[in-house]
């Protein structure tokens, strides 16, 4: 891929990035999130069409105009998400795609077992995917990319919901398939993987390549200066907080499989942050106390006042806030325009009493907002679809600005987010545990965990299985809570 | 096999539209545009559809389709759909009708409760729909036929006559004012009322960001719930107060009137430019799909069209305004 340029709107997705992989190559790809690694597969995937530049096979420039083109050139990705259907068998997943007009039961059974027998792993060829853990519907999805054509596999964060040991399977996996000649590109935000399995590693930067080296080349906490472009410490404000008395605290919160015991506490001025793996539980945890899922049991404690939840307003009213974790689904109206996104929690404010809005009083609101928030648009009617993913999340923000928020549960606040407007979010939720709020920040990115939170509350499966002090935040401690089964007591 | 659908969707939604300043132009008022080419169209073609009593009749006929279409255009707003409002209008004019003529009640008070009993089968959606989170395509196809056979067992199938009792009603259903018919200027009130209440208050805003995005609507602690079930008691109570209007017209309570009302009110609305999927849809454009609806059926009538191929010709013209609009809207 060649002087590759993609733009979103007015945002510069990518721009002039290159990038090739060897045959039997793993190529790993590294940057934070927005850095553009996603945009790039998508293009070579043919998802999304390229702005400029020129892709090549073999030496041979191609056009890839649809995902199918993409497959016909051997290329495959494997997404995050997995795109098996539950309902089929592990057979019919596997062959999805070349079925006959007949079904030949035997034959892709054969198939399958063949498949996954070459990759190393016996699975009944018979089973529902339902019923596999995410691990094997992972190398289901491998054995499905696999063919005799398939030249170049993209995983696209492969292991980011597996836990250490189907992990290192997958590795190993992976390894197997570079010896037979595929190509493959990883992206990973584990570094230890990358270290791991890489031959080479191109790093991005908001949108741009920063440079591919071997492996060998770079050591870990140089890769990190490169994906953040700066030393990691100026990218968290300096705090000298005290932390006040009790505001919020949850007593065994329960719901489902996904939280399965929970308690913790946050004070005034206090940033509480709670980590662990994907699926462990964290947004679960304070979408619950959010009132935006039914809790089974346990009971939320408002200054030791009891709390009966039952929906977000209930939180709202009560003075708690949610930034949701997925922005586009549950945080930003896109198509409303910025002032409507923004008034959104608090428009009773703006009301009289047959329900009229006082526009006027509404604009000069927001673009007060606007101001603080250092949000770049032209004004509050531009809709919140055309601004890119920082401003977006700090419309986002701004809904929950307002003092009679005392709690604000923030779920993963700088997705998708650059570098300069991560800075900026940081100093925002610092700003807001100096006025006296208690914060508690989920976040999947280590450095933002350590770099932020007064004390660690860390989770697996559903239980809280540490809390860690300010003194004992590190990257080891919190992974190894993050894997452990025990149970933290409040 | 393909993984990547919602993506390219995404991407398609960011891209600027690279169009002419004419055919964006075309793009943006469509509805508009395609109304007046119909009108003018009608106007060369006939020799009566221009005049006056031809006019207060066009406007007369779909006087009980716009009031109903502005309940639904507020159900589509949120993302859902009512397929009850033909059967409800039925309901509702057998039920004037009836009151009047056979309940002796006055008539302020017979449509008050014919309102009141749209709005209550309107409830009866609305609460399907929100609290036990019922499809609204299935719920209001099952009122369609609950209201559709109350109003057949309430007339015993036979039409109600007014009679005396209702000529205040019967007059109003007649008459002009300012030369305009009165349904008409109750039509025109209904849609103020509606554009008000969308660009202008609060509950407006929250029905179309209801249907732009549920789920973040919800999690800024608003009762999306009660919204969705409020478009629901509007449009049944909306769409019994077009079934008076009728009853008003013709000095009959007939359990037959509106059949298949409910396509062409959910036409108009879609003609308008506005996105079953919801957010997306205005007033304005709403009333002008009315319109062109009406002076379709209108012109094929004064050019002696036969019933069965009107039909055709509506289908075709409605999917000719929403592939002009989708046209325009965004292919990649």
């Amino acid at each position: 891929m060649i002087g590759i340029s993609k733009a979103f709107g007015g945002v510069q997705a990518l721009k002039q990035v290159s990038f090739s992989v060897r045959p039997g190559e793993v190529h790993a790809l590294v940057g934070e999130n927005g850095a553009g690694k996603s945009t790039l597969m998508k293009i070579l995937s043919g998802a999304v069409r390229r702005g400029q530049g020129a892709i090549r096979i073999n030496g041979q420039v191609v056009e890839i105009e649809s995902p199918h083109s993409a497959h016909a050139f051997g290329i495959r990705v494997i997404y995050q998400e997995l795109v098996l259907a539950p309902d089929l068998t592990v057979a019919e997943n596997i062959s999805l795609g070349h079925l006959g007009a007949v079904m030949d039961w035997a034959g892709l059974k054969r198939k399958a077992k063949r498949v996954l027998g070459e990759l190393g792993f016996a699975i009944d060829p018979g089973e529902l995917v339902r019923r596999l853990p995410v691990s094997l519907q992972q190398v289901v999805e491998v054995a499905k990319a696999l063919s005799a054509e398939t030249k170049v596999l993209v995983l696209d964060e492969p292991t980011a919901v597996l836990p250490p040991k189907e992990a290192s399977r997958l590795l190993d996996l992976v390894r197997t398939l570079a010896r037979r000649g595929v190509s493959v590109i990883y992206i990973s935000h584990r570094l230890e993987e990358v270290f791991a399995i890489a031959d080479r590693v191109t790093i991005l930067k908001d949108g741009q390549t920063v440079t591919t080296c071997s492996i060998s080349d770079v050591t870990p906490s140089r890769l990190i200066d490169l994906m953040i472009g700066r030393p990691i410490t100026q990218l968290f404000p300096e705090s000298n907080r005290t932390a006040g008395k009790e505001v919020l605290r949850v007593e065994d919160l329960r719901q489902g499989r996904a939280v399965r015991g929970v308690s913790f506490a946050v004070h005034a001025g206090e940033i509480l942050g709670i980590a662990g793996l994907v699926g462990s539980g964290r947004t679960e945890t304070v979408r619950a106390i959010f009132g935006a899922d039914r809790l089974d049991s346990g009971s939320i404690y408002l200054y030791g006042r009891k709390l009966q939840i039952r929906s977000p307003r209930d939180a709202v009213n009560a003075g708690i806030a949610l930034i949701p974790e997925d922005r586009k689904a549950h945080g930003v109206v896109l198509s409303l325009p910025i002032a409507q996104n923004v008034t959104l929690p608090s428009l009773k404010t703006f009301t009289n009493w047959v329900g009229m809005i006082a526009l006027r009083k509404e604009r000069s609101f927001v673009n007060q907002r606007i101001k603080d928030l250092g949000i770049k648009t032209p004004d509050g009617e531009t809709p919140a679809a055309s601004l890119s993913g920082g401003n977006q999340q700090k419309v986002v923000l701004a809904k929950w600005l307002s003092e009679r928020f005392k709690v604000i549960l923030f779920d993963e606040p700088t997705r998708g987010v650059d570098v300069g407007a991560k800075a900026e979010i940081y100093q925002l939720i610092e700003q807001l545990a100096e006025r006296g709020v208690a914060v508690v920040v989920i976040s999947s990115e280590l450095l933002e965990i350590i770099g932020l939170s007064d004390r660690v509350l860390v989770m697996n499966q559903g239980r809280a299985t540490g809390l860690l002090p300010k003194e004992s935040i590190n990257e080891r401690n919190v992974m190894e809570l993050a894997f452990s089964n025990g149970q933290y007591a409040a | 096999m393909s993984t990547v659908t919602g993506d390219s969707r995404r991407t398609s939604e960011k891209a600027p539209a690279r169009f002419s300043p004419v055919i964006s132009f075309a793009g943006r008022y469509n509805t508009i545009i395609i109304g007046l080419l119909i009108f003018v169209a009608a106007s060369v073609f006939s020799d009566t559809f221009l005049t006056p009593r031809n006019q207060a009749n066009v406007l007369r006929q779909t006087a009980p389709i716009a009031i109903s279409s502005m309940g639904m255009l507020l159900v589509i707003l949120t993302g859902g759909i009512d397929l009850s409002v033909g059967s409800v209008s039925a309901l509702g004019c057998v039920l004037t009708a009836d009151f009047i003529a056979n309940h002796n009640l006055p008539i302020p008070v017979a449509i008050l409760l014919t309102v009141a009993s749209g709005c209550l089968l309107g409830a009866v959606s609305g609460y399907l729909t929100s609290v036990h989170r019922m499809p609204p395509f299935v719920v209001t196809l099952g009122m369609m036929t609950i209201a559709r056979g109350l109003a057949l067992i309430i007339s015993e199938g036979h039409p109600i006559y007014v009679g005396d009792k209702g000529a205040v009603l019967t007059d109003f259903g007649q008459n002009n004012l300012w030369g305009i018919p009165n349904q008409v200027l109750l039509a025109l009130a209904v849609f103020l009322v509606t554009v008000f209440i969308l660009k202008l208050t609060a509950f407006g805003r929250l029905v179309q960001a209801i249907g732009s995005n549920q789920e973040a609507v919800r999690l800024s602690g608003i009762r999306v719930g009660w919204y969705v079930f409020a478009v629901y008691v509007i449009s049944g109570g909306l769409s019994a107060l077009a079934g008076m209007v009728e009853a008003a017209r013709s000095g009959v309570g007939s359990p037959v009137v509106g059949i298949g009302m409910e396509l062409d009110v959910i036409a108009a609305v879609v003609i308008g430019g506005a996105s079953l999927m919801g957010g997306r849809g205005t007033a304005m454009n709403t009333i002008i799909g009315v319109l062109v609806l009406g002076i379709i059926s209108n012109f094929m009538n004064l050019q002696n069209v036969p019933g069965y191929h009107q039909n055709v010709v509506k289908g075709i013209i409605i999917l000719l305004a929403v592939l002009l609009q989708t046209g325009f809207r965004g292919r990649k």
